[in-house]
């Protein structure tokens, strides 16, 4: 049956193996791409040579001691740092909750249904938005929120809330008329503001991070838990969360550590570049280093632009680089190894 | 061990094979017959698809292997040939089915081409000829710009053979073709195979050993040592190893007292 | 016992209850994202002074020109601007980010990988106004002396080639990440069908592995693009404040980033007319980047349901 359905009607075809012109080419293409990995890399060593050579002379104490100043030999970014520290600060206190509170609820709690997608599909839309675009959240949201504390709001002239005479209007009190409970609304272009904006931007990271660090766990872990009779709640807060806890934290410091370096949404919200005071409270403004950064870039004077800038981005990077160092070291010491 | 009636297509002398430092085959000395389909049996993990695998080279993808003694391909030695030459002469058929996500025609008209031939017309008749011997052409000659991935399974493997067939191989390698297809399936497969002997060597590794009783000529039984490495028990012809075996190993296994 | 069984019962259901309002606190954020956008957007567009379909039709951008009129609001010469700096910068970042994909999957060895792989990461954690600084500093002066000293063209300071060449070597971690999943995932036998027929291995790439991988990598290019647009502070710092319809990247543009940032920069009141059409630009920003996020997940979603 099948020998019959075999023809063989072509003669047999000179196949030309030109082998070494074939593993020719293919070095050639090896050649290529090893050019395009270590072009990044090269690109990389020249940007921090460049900045090094041009900043290391201004790398002084007064950076940190100093404020901005129209002379360069005395300007530093005191208030910048300490801008960046309380910034930070806050964001992490207030992402930390909510980012692993929605990651525990979407890991332990969520079932699979349509809600659950969507608040999948949201979060990771979310993470590629734009920076900018959270400055301008953040302006609207936290900074002015929405006009409700202006003159002509709904809200005033409904409640004829006692606001303020400047065109600005706002309401300030003692929340339960206790003195170190003043709050401000809006929030205006105060460390807080920036601080709730910054949050927003990194907290679809944080979930996502968290996320994968609560799915790290065992599931064996959980099931002797609950086989002991312990409850959902006792089980995650007892078993899941410490164990993932490592993670969780540094998910968090490696988010931190691109807020740092945000520039975008802080100028949109409100962020001032001359602050010649430290801050001390929550409703102060403020500013921070790579706005400083960007300020210093943008002047005329060479001392500035290119080298206060470089030595400001050099203290930047050292930053950024420490804050990378703990979060390696906190899931290396931390982490265990299942 | 020279083979008395047919000449040696594959000559295999002292190999040993090892993953980094464990060894998976030990001093196999074995002759493959030319034009005949030698079937190579054992129990799981005893490194039949390893010695497989041994011929093409395709252990040398990866990093941890280390072979000592030497394995031929008529008279040369296959660590002499450039693996790209040595692949083209031993062609390979997987256990499950590997179809690029190409058209039927790109599927096998691909080895011809890295091999060389641009020409259309003649890639036409390499691929209907492929196709032919292969017994695959009658159900997909009304259209070959399909995609090999819309075929079924047993029509996906003998894409397989085609596309192997279109390089045109002296010897054709299977890695147990026909366990992930149904019966009806499988038969046409064994058919083939018998028809292919006449133009090819072939080397079938199968777990069926009613497959390799009444499918193959020559029989090769490895097993595996208590320190896991593999060697070769016994070989010969297909009948005496079946009705006669020298070593009672060979009986046991036969009679499915093990593996 | 009973009022302790009772006290855990309401005491898991408060705490659910917390838990999901967490996770419905980032559906939250979405819906501030758009409100907030769309709100000013809209009331920018009922002005009298600006049109919307002059806005995105119109080739002139001047907000602050003195004769306040929608022709001076056409958004395209921003658009221009943003597009043409992602797109030098993706054609600059996808080929040495697949490039460098390729060498790692394929052709890297397990601890050369392990080197090589973080250090490009870093690439993508230095701040955009780092790399600002080096486009101004170290690329537009190179930029300048190649075309206006070798080959006599004119280079202005401020251009949209400098801010891409920065932007790309930004975002080619990003690609070669996507690129490098894509490349894995295709099938281990897929590659072994290729070798076996006797192809080398360039061939094997380049037949077989990245034809397979290809809508990965599709989706990798236009997630490079996506991230380019949205990029402000280096465009910027090195791209200029003209805005202006050109294909020319010697010269100084303005992307719709660098524009809110320069608004922002100015006391423009919140309801003034600079000050909402930040909004518009922003909301337009946003559904674009929005858009290719989408196309470039829905892409990514059927490349995986192929090989998983």
């Amino acid at each position: 049956m099948i020998a019959k359905e075999i023809e063989i009607k072509t003669e047999s075809v000179e196949m030309n193996t030109d082998i070494k012109h074939r593993k020719r080419i293919g070095k050639l293409f090896l050649i290529l791409i090893i050019i395009a990995t270590l072009i990044g890399l090269v690109m990389l060593t020249v940007l921090l040579v460049d900045i090094a050579v041009k900043g290391a002379d201004w790398l002084s104490p007064q950076l940190f001691t100093n404020y901005h100043s129209r002379k360069p030999e005395k300007a530093g970014m005191k208030s910048a740092i300490v801008g960046s520290i309380i910034v930070m600060g806050l964001t992490g206190l207030f992402s930390f909750p909510i980012g692993v509170g929605a990651a525990l609820y979407l890991e332990e709690y969520a079932e699979k249904n349509l809600l659950t997608r969507f608040i999948n599909i949201n979060i990771n839309n979310l993470a590629g938005v734009p920076s900018i675009v959270y400055g301008m959240l953040g302006l609207v949201v936290f900074g002015r929120m929405f006009g409700a504390f202006s003159a002509d709001s709904w809200l005033v002239t409904t409640f004829n809330l006692p606001i303020g005479e400047t065109a600005l209007g706002g309401l300030e009190f003692d929340l339960f008329g206790l003195s170190f409970l003043h709050l401000k609304f809006p929030f205006g272009r105060s460390l807080l503001a920036g601080a709730l904006t910054m949050t927003l931007l990194i907290l679809p990271v944080v979930i996502i991070s968290s996320r994968e660090a609560i799915r790290a766990v065992p599931n064996s872990i959980r099931l002797a838990s609950y086989g002991l009779g312990a409850t959902k709640w006792q089980t995650i807060s007892r078993q899941v969360l410490p164990i993932a806890m490592p993670g969780i934290l540094t998910g968090i410091i490696l988010a931190l550590s691109r807020a740092i370096g945000e520039t975008a949404p802080l100028i949109i919200m409100g962020a001032f570049t001359y602050v010649p005071f430290l801050p001390e409270s929550v409703w102060d403004q403020f500013t921070v280093m790579p706005i400083q950064i960007y300020n210093w870039i943008t002047l005329p004077q060479e001392d500035y632009r290119i080298h206060l800038a470089a030595a400001g981005i050099l203290v930047l990077l050292a930053v950024l680089l420490s804050f990378n160092a703990i979060a390696v070291f906190v899931r290396k010491k931390l982490e265990i190894k299942w | 061990m020279e083979h008395n009636k047919f000449a040696t297509k594959i000559g295999v002398q002292e190999f040993n094979f090892y993953y980094g430092n464990f060894q998976a085959l030990r001093d196999v000395n074995i002759s493959i017959p030319e034009n005949q389909i030698t079937s190579i049996i054992g129990p799981s993990g005893c490194g039949k698809s390893t010695f497989l695998r041994s011929f093409n080279r395709m252990n040398d993808l990866i990093p941890t292997v280390k072979t000592t003694g030497k394995i031929t391909l008529d008279q040369y030695d296959i660590k002499e040939l450039d693996p790209v030459e040595l692949r083209k002469i031993i062609g390979m058929v997987f256990q499950r089915p590997n179809p690029f996500p190409k058209s039927i025609f790109d599927n096998i008209a691909f080895g011809p081409r890295v091999h060389g031939i641009n020409n259309k017309q003649v890639l036409s008749d390499i691929v209907e000829k492929s196709l032919r011997q292969a017994a695959l052409w009658d159900e997909v000659k009304d259209d070959l710009n399909k995609s090999g991935l819309a075929l079924s399974g047993g029509q996906q493997q003998r894409l397989c053979i085609a596309r192997a067939l279109a390089v045109e191989p002296e010897v054709i390698l299977m890695d147990e073709p026909a366990s992930a297809l149904d019966p009806v399936a499988t038969l046409k497969i064994e058919d083939l195979i018998q028809q292919l002997k006449e133009k090819y060597t072939i080397v079938i590794v199968t777990h069926n050993m009613q497959q390799a009783a009444r499918a193959s000529d020559f029989t090769l039984f490895f097993n595996m040592a208590e320190d896991r490495a593999g060697y070769l028990v016994e070989s010969g012809d297909t009948i005496k190893i079946f009705t006669n075996p020298k070593e009672e190993l060979t009986e046991q296994y036969i009679s499915g007292r093990f593996g | 016992m009973k009022t302790r069984k009772r006290t855990r019962f309401y005491s898991e259901k408060f705490i659910s209850a917390i838990l999901f309002a967490c996770g419905i606190f980032s559906v939250l954020i979405t819906i501030g994202i758009i409100f907030s956008l769309f709100s000013e957007a809209v009331q920018f567009f009922l002005r009298p002074e600006v049109s919307l379909l002059k806005f995105f039709t119109g080739t002139t951008w001047r907000p602050l020109a003195s004769k306040v009129s929608p022709d001076n609001f056409g958004v395209l010469p921003l658009i221009t601007g943003t597009v043409m700096i992602a797109l030098i910068s993706a054609s600059i970042a996808v080929p040495l980010g697949l490039g460098s994909a390729i060498f790692l999957s394929e052709y890297a060895s397990e601890r050369l990988r392990s080197v090589l792989k973080p250090l490009t990461e870093i690439l993508a954690g230095i701040p955009s106004v780092v790399y600002g600084y080096f486009a101004i500093s170290f690329i537009t002066p190179l930029i300048q002396t190649i075309f206006e000293t070798w080959l006599g063209i004119d280079v202005s300071f401020f251009n949209a080639l400098s801010a891409s060449i920065v932007l790309a070597v930004m975002i080619i971690p990003t690609v070669a990440s996507i690129s490098e999943d894509a490349i894995r995932s295709v099938p281990q036998s897929l590659r072994a069908g290729a070798y076996s027929l006797g192809a080398t291995r360039f061939e094997v790439i380049t037949k077989v592995i990245l034809p397979a991988a290809l809508s990965g990598i599709l989706a990798a290019f236009i997630l490079a693009i996506s991230r380019a647009v949205g990029e402000t502070m280096a465009v910027t710092i090195a791209a200029g404040a003209t805005p202006r319809v050109t294909f020319n990247p010697l010269e100084s543009v303005q992307t719709m980033t660098a524009f809110i940032v320069q608004v922002s920069f100015g006391d423009a009141p919140s309801g003034s007319i600079n000050g909402q059409s930040i909004f518009a630009v922003g909301a337009t920003l946003f559904l674009m980047t929005f858009i290719m996020n989408v196309i470039s997940d829905l892409i990514m979603n059927k490349f995986r349901e192929v090989y998983e």
